[in-house]
């Protein structure tokens, strides 16, 4: 048990000696890209919902290291069970940008059919599983599955993501506890981004560390500079590999910062010093790594500009193309609630086409 | 055909769901080595391994959570909750979560899990083993809520439970679980999640009951064939998706309409149906619909058998109908 954190990336670019997970230069460009992709997407969600074209955002400015370092310790059949602040996993993982971007919208091309709010994605091509609002409930999901797979004696890992307001809910108890008890090929990330809306992470626990909780449980709990990317991808993949031989869950607790409000209809400033988000602002996952690749010469302000201005492009074009698209039926609203419809949601949907169109006015007066 | 209890016959369900689909796994508090408080899971250790019946933690928004960890991975999990009453932390999972994965997902994740746990009075367990909370969990759209009252039904449902591609509540009648015998179909025996039965046929009056209130109004129906009335009653057997139309025509048949359940009477699922005979079926009523329920207390346990609908208050609850 130790609170010391994993650092690697110096933030001059320099790296710890010997803890350099030496990944490919192509690994390296494209964890980057993605990181820059996820800040784009980001930065145009928001947008959109200022200007009132989709209802509601939220963004994971400052954590792009935590997460995309994490999911890239992961080979692609291996399962996500995301929170709501993972934007670059799907990016990684290569889900078609129609598919979040129609999410945004509650268009037809969206796959949960616009009965989310934004951001709530289900990717089931990329084997990230629909998330919802409720705070903590995949930890436990990401557990029955990983017993699943070790019932079925196949050699799949979960990798589940919640903040630091997760730890304190039911399901993070339960969930760290079930893996403990049955060695499930489980790997949690804890984002400690500092902030749960406008609760600090001091007023959710009276631990030291997040990561100390996991020793309670009886699996190795791991603290990392989450923004760090090459020091979260280490950590994650060491705890991938225990996973996938059968050694059990771990806990890792990326240390990070919430950059950006809660969400679209929060406003940080109201409760958050700007000194503290200065002071994060030093410590930006993207610029860190720019300083690093920089080093090893693999950056270039040509490549910078050709990353931004291609990705905006591609979402540009998907925002048009979501955008136009039709909103789901009404008969859509009574589907997939079960998997045949009951007599009952048939009389429903009958009950509301019956106020549209001709049919209503049929209705005439009310006998008196 | 075998005699069995509604007890046995819901082991003999789970076992030959078990044989045929090695992706159906129970789980649960004492499910194991002890085979349940109850014994609904006796010998299945034994027959098919600690992978496929195995106690968890005690915690049961565990066990539902990771149920549906389970069921998204393609397994066929049921997970026993010892008592209805002890399902409380385990509600945001099954409301939040499991009820609402297919839809909001846009079916691309699933959750056919079956959530079996006896739930009912008659034992003298206070209020923490007695509770009828069946409404909650009606009121939940995306979920099943099932609930046997005859040992071959027992089977028959929760084979169906199991087979089914969303999440179901199984609720079993713990007060019958022995009391309650009969004849049972070996091997394979399938009741569907949407018809409901006649339990015996009359002119004068429909009663319409479940689980272990079905027994209740049997009795109380002889008394009443003793007064001159025939009585039908009817046992929805799934109360989601409700099998309407089998209560609409026995209430337009006889005119009368009386709904029994043990649960508070306040927002019970007796009020439902009530209501749908008042919505549906008001010009063929001659008479009030009545609800006899328990009453709008905690479960007591010295007094139980005043909380609980007896043969008494369903008579009186049909004379009702009669002289309004």
């Amino acid at each position: 048990m130790t609170s010391e954190v994993l650092t690697i990336i110096e933030t001059d670019g320099k790296v710890a000696k010997g803890k350099d997970p030496n990944l490919s230069d192509d690994q390296l460009k494209e964890l980057y890209e993605t990181m820059v992709k996820a800040r784009i997407m980001d930065e145009r969600g928001l947008a959109l919902q200022r200007q009132g074209r989709i209802g509601f955002y939220l963004q994971a400015l400052g954590q792009e290291a935590s997460h995309v370092g994490s999911a890239a310790a992961l080979l692609d059949s291996d399962w996500l069970f995301p929170a709501y602040r993972q934007p670059g996993i799907p990016i990684l993982r290569g889900a078609p940008i129609d598919q979040i971007v129609c999410e945004w919208f509650g268009h037809e091309g969206d796959p949960s059919k616009g009965r989310q709010m934004p951001v709530h994605y289900s990717l089931r091509c990329i084997n990230f599983v629909s998330i919802s609002s409720p705070i903590g409930t995949q930890i436990s999901h990401a557990a029955g599955a990983a017993m699943a797979a070790k019932i079925r004696k196949d050699d799949t890992v979960f990798m589940t993501y919640f903040g630091d307001g997760g730890t304190s809910s039911n399901d993070f108890h339960a969930g760290l506890n079930f893996a403990a008890v049955t060695k499930a090929p489980c790997v949690f990330i804890c984002e400690n981004n500092q902030w749960a809306i406008s609760v600090p992470s001091h007023r959710q626990t009276g631990s030291e560390t997040m990561a100390q909780k996991a020793v309670a449980y009886g699996m190795p709990g791991v603290r990392v500079d989450g923004n760090d990317i090459l020091a979260v991808y280490r950590v994650c993949m060491e705890a991938v590999d225990r996973a996938r031989k059968g050694e059990g869950p771990t806990m890792v607790e990326t240390v990070t910062y919430r950059m950006a409000s809660h969400s679209s209809s929060d406003d940080a400033s109201r409760y958050r010093d700007q000194e503290e988000y200065e002071l994060w602002k030093q410590r930006d996952p993207i610029q860190r790594f720019q300083q690093y690749l920089k080093r090893r010469k693999l950056w270039t302000k040509e490549w910078q500009t050709e990353i931004e201005e291609t990705y905006k492009n591609e979402l540009n074009a998907a925002i048009k193309r979501a955008e136009a698209a039709p909103k789901p039926s009404i008969e859509s609203m009574f589907e997939g609630v079960y998997m045949n419809r009951t007599q009952q949601l048939t009389a429903q949907q009958e009950e509301l086409l019956s106020l549209e169109g001709p049919a209503a006015e049929e209705l005439g007066e009310f006998p008196l | 055909m075998a005699e069995m209890t509604l007890l046995g016959a819901i082991t003999d369900a789970m076992a030959t769901e078990m044989r045929s689909d090695d992706r159906v796994v129970v789980f649960g508090e004492d499910v194991g080595k002890k085979g349940g408080v109850f014994g609904t899971t006796a010998g299945i250790q034994d027959e098919f391994g600690g992978d496929r019946c195995f106690d968890t933690p005690l915690s049961e928004c565990g066990i539902i959570g990771t149920g549906i960890g389970m069921a998204l991975y393609g397994l066929r999990p049921i997970a026993e909750i010892q008592f209805l009453d002890f399902i409380y932390p385990a509600f945001d999972q099954i409301v939040s979560e499991a009820a609402k994965m297919r839809y909001r997902s846009g079916g691309e994740y699933t959750c056919p899990m079956v959530i079996r746990s006896p739930y009912g009075g008659g034992i003298r367990g206070g209020h923490y083993h007695s509770q009828s909370s069946e409404a909650y969990f009606c009121h939940t759209p995306g979920l099943k809520v099932v609930i046997p009252s005859t040992p071959a039904d027992a089977k028959g449902l929760l084979v169906s439970s199991i087979r089914d591609e969303d999440p179901v509540m199984f609720l079993e009648p713990k007060r019958s679980y022995r009391t309650s015998k009969g004849e049972v179909p070996e091997g394979e025996h399938v009741v569907p999640l949407s018809k409901g039965r006649i339990v015996r046929e009359g002119t004068d009056c429909t009663v319409i009951a479940y689980g272990s209130m079905v027994g209740v109004c049997e009795k109380a129906a002889d008394e009443a064939e003793k007064l001159g009335k025939s009585i039908e009653i009817v046992d929805p057997r799934t109360l989601v998706p409700l099998d309407e139309s089998i209560i609409l025509e026995s209430v337009k048949k006889t005119g009368r309409c009386v709904v029994v359940y043990e649960a508070p009477k306040t927002c019970g699922y007796g009020s439902e149906i009530a209501a749908i005979v008042a919505e549906r079926a008001m010009e063929y009523m001659e008479g009030p619909i009545v609800r006899v329920a328990g009453f709008d207390t905690p479960f007591p346990y010295t007094l139980e058998n005043l909380y609980m609908p007896d043969v008494r208050r369903v008579l009186k609850g049909i004379h009702n109908t009669f002289t309004w």
